[in-house]
């Protein structure tokens, strides 16, 4: 493999990752959410 | 809405300094563009111990005060340090191909006590499902959380202590800040990495511990929920319970 690819492939998998997590989290936030009755950013218990 | 913009603004960030170190920034002389991957792994390992050092400061507060608030930013932390931990190992591995020959190499100290310390909060992690007990939980991982910081200053401190195939820092030595060991155009473009890698790394860290926060209260309802079944089963229907 030659340096660009090294550095694609480091790239791709860190800032994919990171956009893939962040999209994970949003998904388990929102169904937790509407689990719980809750739909705000705020952090007050019920 | 604000951690949403905050989303934006972080995202905007990383192209910006993903752009400028790939395209921007000359490739090294010694290294070719292989230098490029040290500004996504660099930060990727600064904000590894930033995420830890949360957990065990987070941890140690739950201790004294004994808020769930605490053990939320502490899981948080955890979660999102395990994450760029991973991050910076496979960085460095890509960068470690081209430049060093290999890979990994076990007898080097940085990669191996980086190794441990993904392990550690690993272990943190799966600890945390042992038991349905919040406070227990909080309580132990408050604990396990603590000790394992005891290897971030080892990581860090491990190119100085231990000869090995990993080098020195490059501007996190107190002696080279005013003097750092790289030109100043690849220290910019690892600053901007690092300061966009921090937007994004607050933002996960509020997601998740909004998400851990609404998952206890999901757990502290169903918890009532059981409590208030076994008081129906216990207390025969007509009778009034007694007070108190």
């Amino acid at each position: 493999m030659t340096d660009a690819g090294f550095v694609i492939a480091a790239y791709g998998v860190i800032l994919g990752g990171i956009a893939l997590y962040a999209a994970l989290l949003a998904r388990r936030l929102g169904s937790a959410r509407d689990e719980s009755g809750r739909t705000d950013d705020s952090d007050s218990p019920r | 809405m604000k951690t949403r913009i905050l989303g934006f603004v972080a995202l905007a960030a990383v192209i910006g300094a993903a752009v400028n170190g790939l395209f921007v920034v000359p490739a090294d002389l010694n290294q070719g563009d292989a230098q490029r991957i040290m500004y996504v792994h660099v930060a990727s390992a600064w904000l590894a111990y930033a995420s830890f050092g949360v957990t065990a400061l987070a941890g140690l507060a739950y201790l004294i005060r004994r808020d769930m608030r605490l053990d939320a930013l502490a899981l948080a932390g955890a979660e999102v340090g395990v994450m760029f931990t991973a991050f910076a190992i496979w960085g460095g591995m890509m960068w470690g191909r081209p430049v060093w020959g290999v890979y990994w190499q076990w007898e080097d100290p940085r990669l191996t006590t980086t190794a441990l310390l993904l392990a550690l909060y690993v272990g943190y992690l799966l600890l945390r499902r042992l038991t349905d007990d919040p406070a227990r939980r909080a309580a132990r991982a408050a604990v396990v959380g603590l000790i394992a910081a005891v290897d971030i200053p080892i990581v860090h401190f491990s190119v100085i202590w231990w000869r090995g195939l990993h080098q020195g820092p490059t501007i996190g030595d107190p002696s080279k800040i005013l003097n750092p060991s790289a030109p100043l155009q690849f220290v910019l473009a690892l600053l901007a990495m690092l300061a966009a890698f921090t937007l994004v790394w607050v933002y996960l860290l509020i997601r998740r511990y909004q998400l851990a926060r609404v998952e206890w209260q999901l757990e502290e309802d169903a918890r009532r929920g059981r409590v208030a079944a076994a008081r129906q089963v216990a207390v025969p229907s007509g009778v009034e319970e007694p007070a108190g």
